[in-house]
């Protein structure tokens, strides 16, 4: 089971610049302690300290809002795609 | 010269230097502009300012440039109107439009931000612009970087309104339809923004661009004589107006432009897309997310960034939020009209709508004094409304009082 992370801007200092990170993971929240594992320090960045994620991040599965699925808890399939995207302005 | 110091995070208050940011590292929180207000005080006074053309520029100590604006120099200082016969129909004392559907260049509020933004822009030596829109913002981001001489990549989600692409095509912008909502627009220029030097208005350029909307608010202040009004009904979508507003008249408070400001903020959204004033009725500050449905697309925003700072706003206030349907919308629009001469669009007919149930519920006050945000124009959103179709006569006087005959007006 492998995924790509896309990673936004403000995080890339942790990933050595990488635009995108692939990983193997069953859910989102293991997805993260991939991340962690190999970029330590990216995981307060995205997760508050009680493990909520950060009120101004949106995390998406294939486009899909995790807070509309099943939060950190989402399962994330085969060559799935998953955004980490910052919350922006309206328009 | 410019009065910004640099940009500041507004969750964990790390600084920054003036750059095309818009969010925190530390924890993805929104940054802001941070001002040099001392300086200001000594330089912005009422007297300077009313000696000024009236456009948005009046008030430029407190936009975020560096330089001489170069987008948008006609911008701002829409009118004030004092709404006797809407009053009348709504049994308030007193009450005024604030009336950005006659705004420059494209008939809404959005005008005002995209003069900053793109100014901005060229300060920061972008060679091309663009922004995630639910229409209003296409429209002004295409117009002013046609005349600024900028390529514009606009993307809309594609079930906007016809008005509202033809009012983008036009200007010569590639236009985008993304199939899906606002929320999908908005991750895609995120992640365009990440790959492509292209200044996105209100993704990398959100922190300049959002001041842009304070100038409705010192307009309103100005207008009414240099005082806050007691009560603002504001159209919510992202959630930034409200809270630009509020932000203009504490400003204004602490230059001494005005007296001390005791406004309520009251947020207006549609039911079909309520996420900001669900919370408010929640007795919350925090947002859950929506899927968009209703008429008013452009307060159709599932997911509103400035939510959280909204539902503070208008809590810190005192005052509240209501959504209203899709049948109210179209009621208020036809109401503005017919007792103003105003045509609105759904987003003006949803303030309204929202202005009338909190007056029925008594959050609002028949002595308050009342001001009432319009944000767009009704020939952009014409499809919302269905009118009665008109039968044509022959071109003789007595088709004519035939057809009219049964119209009291006519008889006297």
């Amino acid at each position: 089971m492998s995924q790509t992370v896309i990673i936004p801007t403000p995080l890339r200092r942790f990933t050595n610049g990488a635009e995108t990170v692939e990983v193997e993971a069953q859910t989102i929240g293991e997805i993260f302690d991939q991340l962690e594992a190999h970029y330590p320090g990216i995981r307060a960045r995205l997760c508050e300290e009680n493990g909520e994620l950060r009120r101004f991040i949106n995390v998406y599965v294939d486009g899909e809002d995790i807070r509309f699925l099943n939060k950190l808890e989402t399962s994330v399939g085969e060559k799935a795609e998953v955004s980490i995207v910052p919350a922006i302005a309206g328009g | 010269m410019s009065y910004v110091k640099g940009l500041k995070c507004r969750i964990c208050g790390t600084t920054y230097p003036v750059e095309p940011l818009a969010i925190c590292e530390e924890c993805f929180g929104p940054l802001e502009v941070d001002y040099d207000y001392e300086a200001i005080k000594a330089k912005l006074t009422r007297d300077e300012i009313a000696s000024r053309s009236k456009t948005l520029w009046r008030y430029r100590e407190l936009l975020p440039l560096d330089g001489e604006p170069k987008v948008g120099l006609q911008t701002g200082c829409t009118p004030l109107v004092r709404a006797e016969r809407l009053a009348e129909a709504l049994g308030v004392r007193e009450l005024y439009l604030k009336n950005d559907a006659v705004s420059h260049p494209t008939l809404s509020f959005k005008d005002r931000v995209v003069a900053v933004a793109l100014s901005k822009a060229r300060e920061f030596e972008f060679a091309a612009v663009g922004c995630a829109s639910t229409g209003n913002l296409a429209n002004s981001v295409a117009a002013n970087a046609a005349a600024a001489g900028l390529p514009a990549f606009i993307l809309i989600p594609d079930n906007l309104e016809k008005s509202k692409v033809i009012g983008t095509q036009v200007f010569g912008a590639t236009v985008v339809p993304v199939r899906g909502n606002y929320d999908d627009v908005n991750r895609l220029c995120s992640e365009i923004a990440g790959r492509h030097r292209i200044a996105f208005v209100n993704v990398n350029l959100r922190p300049f661009y959002g001041e842009g909307s304070k100038t409705f608010g010192f307009e309103i202040a100005e207008q009414l004589g240099w005082q806050a009004p007691d009560a603002v009904v504001v159209p919510m979508a992202g959630g930034s107006l409200i809270t630009k507003i509020h932000k203009a008249f504490k400003e204004f408070e602490r230059l001494g432009i005005i007296p001390s400001a005791q406004t309520r903020f009251y947020g207006a959204q549609a039911t079909g897309c309520n996420p900001i004033s669900a919370a408010v009725k929640a007795g919350t500050r925090e947002i859950s997310p929506v899927k968009p449905d209703t008429i008013a697309k452009s307060l159709a925003i599932g997911n509103p960034a400035d939510g959280y700072f909204a539902t503070g706003v208008i809590a810190e206030t005192g005052g509240w939020s209501e959504d209203v349907s899709d049948q109210e919308i179209v009621e208020s629009i036809r109401l503005l009209a017919e007792t103003e001469g105003i045509f609105t669009e759904t987003a003006g007919g949803t303030t309204l709508a929202v202005t009338k149930k909190l007056l029925t519920q008594g959050y609002l006050k028949a002595n308050d004094r009342i001001v009432v945000a319009i944000t767009g124009n009704g020939l952009k959103t014409q499809e919302a409304l269905s009118l009665t179709s008109l039968e044509s006569i022959e071109a003789k006087i007595s088709e004519f009082e035939k057809l009219v005959s049964a119209r009291s007006a006519l008889a006297a």
